[in-house]
């Protein structure tokens, strides 16, 4: 294999020894012998779909964070720190913590009570099958497609970096992925999270502490940064005052509407992906003290992934560029990452941090499919198409349904081959979903005269603002100037907007349907709705293994480090 | 998760102690034969050497600590 991967070295941005492919084999080895080891632990379909709801907090904590960190993530957000600057962190910060926090405090009890399988399987106890059908098919369909895009950029940047042929990029990592979720099914996709969790620190964290070294510190990096970009580059919240104060071009209360109380709540509360994680705890405590975990690691994640960009801003030596202005030589933003890997690390660290961006790729590729198995054959095919089969029967189709899944995004990234802004109508449907469906979901959590068809028209009006808005803007690029408040916004800023305009469409939509519809009764909303749920208790327990413990202490710091990043 | 099989533990301390052990070994066979030029950018502190270390020191205490016997 070794000869094999060597031959296949073209033109590449780095450059591996023998010792960096034996740990990349080595990486390999160990998914298949975790995934193969676990399928004696995938018997039933609760093992399969739901990893035997067992995982420790810890555990579903890390799996939950890794959810979110694939290599993608890892590039794009280094990409953009070296564009627009430690703004880049409000992705971490505000964008994520709180909602984290509200996942863990607010809304977790609910999904835990109700012990549902799914997101759409809460809309479908909660608003009815209409709500999970319509929730279902968006989620399953967008979910593999995304696997396919993921897997097509993957291929594309170990072409980049590494020289490998696309198609082999493809087919070894969604086969590895395909064999390791097959037999193990959930359990097996969260134990090589984890382990991408560990690879990931282990493979980037000495990028920040040898570039922290060569500039001589935090202060004298930001000197740098001024000289070769401007001082608003390592301010979070001073440039925002206005559109064209800052590198972004964002307003601040974009980012604080808009990303921290609407998209990020809309992701970290309601996307299936990552909430399956936190739905395989074993206890109610666990189940709450899980995102806080994942949220506390989370706050600490810029470290390797911001300050990379940061530090590649103010050391290399070339000027990197938007990806459709790089000439013959040249590097794009997104290539920071590999840079200052390459600049720091010899034989074996090279190694390590290329398996952590390709571990990155196949959990994240390994997550879609997982969460997609699980809606499918829980929210669409037993729901509407076999109710009554055997448990087996079930298992089965999660096993088949996880080749199957792996297929279609094998050939959507053949797709994205072919035709490449595809990748950026995939991207922007999947957040399409996201603003609208966390509106029905919280007004479904925490307001009982939410009726079936408030949730549905709800849903589905709040979907369709958004894609209305998007083509306006697509149509129009004049309109943004209505959508995102101003001519001086930018892409960023129009999702921030756009996502605020879409849930206040679903929200209205569903209080005035509503108000005009026939509510639940009472009894047929137990254990779904605050104020007609117990929400069981934790134990009597110290106070410092409450969640709402941690939850303070973490939002103490949150505080302090926008304070001091000012 | 001791009670129904090899911990997820022990998994990521057999990859962290591999990884560092490689990354150690190949540190020090960096250091006993220097290249005569290098791209690598504070290639004297030989961060492979010392950070291979930690990593396999870290992988052999959670090797030790959820063997599956010692978790059984």
């Amino acid at each position: 294999m070794m000869a094999a991967m060597m031959l296949l070295l073209v033109d590449r941005l780095v450059h591996l020894s023998p010792v960096d492919f034996v740990i990349i084999i080595f990486y390999f080895a160990l998914v298949l012998a975790i995934g193969f080891y676990l399928r004696s632990r995938a018997n039933t379909s609760e093992d399969f779909f739901m990893a035997g709801r067992e995982m420790t907090a810890w555990v579903a904590g890390l799996s939950f964070l890794s959810a979110n960190l694939g290599a993608l993530e890892l590039m794009g957000w280094a990409g953009s720190a070296y564009q627009y600057g430690i703004l880049a962190t409000h992705w971490y910060w505000i964008g994520a913590i709180p909602a984290m926090l509200f996942l863990a405090l607010v809304m977790m009890p609910f999904y835990y009570i109700s012990k549902t399988h799914s997101v759409p399987g809460y809309l479908k106890l909660r608003f009815g099958e209409s709500s999970r059908a319509l929730s279902a098919v968006s989620f399953a369909f967008m979910t593999v497609l995304m696997s396919g895009v993921n897997m097509f950029a993957m291929a594309k940047v170990m072409q980049i970096v590494l020289g490998w042929d696309i198609n082999f990029s493809i087919w070894v990592s969604s086969l590895t992925v395909a064999v390791y979720v097959a037999l193990g099914g959930l359990r097996s996709a969260i134990f090589n999270e984890v382990l991408q969790f560990f690879l990931i620190w282990a493979g980037a964290l000495l990028i920040p502490i040898l570039g922290l070294y060569e500039t001589g510190g935090w202060s004298h990096l930001k000197v740098l940064i001024a000289q070769r970009a401007s001082n608003e580059y390592v301010h979070m919240w001073s440039g925002l005052g206005s559109f064209s104060g800052n590198p972004m071009g964002i307003h601040w209360t974009g980012i604080v509407f808009g990303l921290g109380a609407i998209i990020s709540m809309g992701y970290w509360t309601t996307d299936f992906l990552v909430v399956q994680r936190i739905l395989t705890a074993k206890d109610i405590r666990s189940a709450e003290m899980a995102p806080i975990i994942g949220a506390g690691f989370k706050m600490f994640v810029p470290l390797i992934v911001i300050l990379p960009g940061l530090l590649g801003l103010a050391v290399l030596p070339m000027k990197l560029t938007a990806e459709s202005a790089v000439v013959a030589g040249g590097h794009s933003y997104n290539d920071v990452l590999p840079l200052m890997l390459a600049r720091y690390c010899g034989p074996g660290l090279l190694g390590l941090g290329i398996t952590a961006l390709i571990a990155g790729f196949m959990s994240g590729m390994a997550g879609n499919v997982s969460a997609f198995t699980t809606v499918w054959t829980y929210d669409l095919y037993r729901a509407l198409i076999n109710k009554d089969a055997t448990d087996q029967h079930y298992v089965n189709m999660g096993r088949w349904t996880t080749v199957v899944g792996v297929l279609i995004s094998v050939g959507t990234a053949y797709l994205v081959m072919q035709f490449a802004s595809i990748m950026d109508y995939v991207q922007a449907l999947f957040s399409f979903f996201i603003a609208p469906l966390f509106g029905t979901v919280i007004l479904g959590m925490l307001w009982k005269r939410a009726s079936s068809a408030g949730g549905f028209w709800g849903l589905l009006c709040g979907t369709a603002s958004s894609i209305g808005m998007w083509t306006w803007v697509k149509l129009d690029p004049s309109a943004l100037r209505y959508v995102a408040l101003s001519p001086d916004a930018k892409a960023l800023a129009q999702d921030m907007y756009q996502a605020l305009w879409s849930f206040l469409v679903c929200v209205t939509v569903t209080v005035v349907v509503s108000l005009m519809t026939k509510p639940k009764a009472d009894s047929e909303l137990t254990g779904l709705v605050y104020g007609l749920t117990e929400v069981p208790s934790i134990g009597d327990v110290p106070l410092y293994q409450k969640p709402i413990f941690w939850a303070v202490a973490v939002s103490i710091v949150l505080i302090i480090l926008n304070i001091v990043m000012w | 998760m001791h009670e129904s099989g090899i911990s997820i533990w022990f998994f990521i301390g057999l990859s962290l102690l591999v990884n560092g052990v490689l990354i150690f070994g190949a540190g020090i066979w960096e250091v006993l034969n220097p290249p005569a030029t290098t791209s690598i950018v504070l290639f004297h502190l030989h961060a492979n050497v010392w950070w291979g270390a930690i990593l396999a020191a870290f992988g052999a205490l959670y090797c030790y600590k959820f063997a599956p016997k010692r978790a059984a």
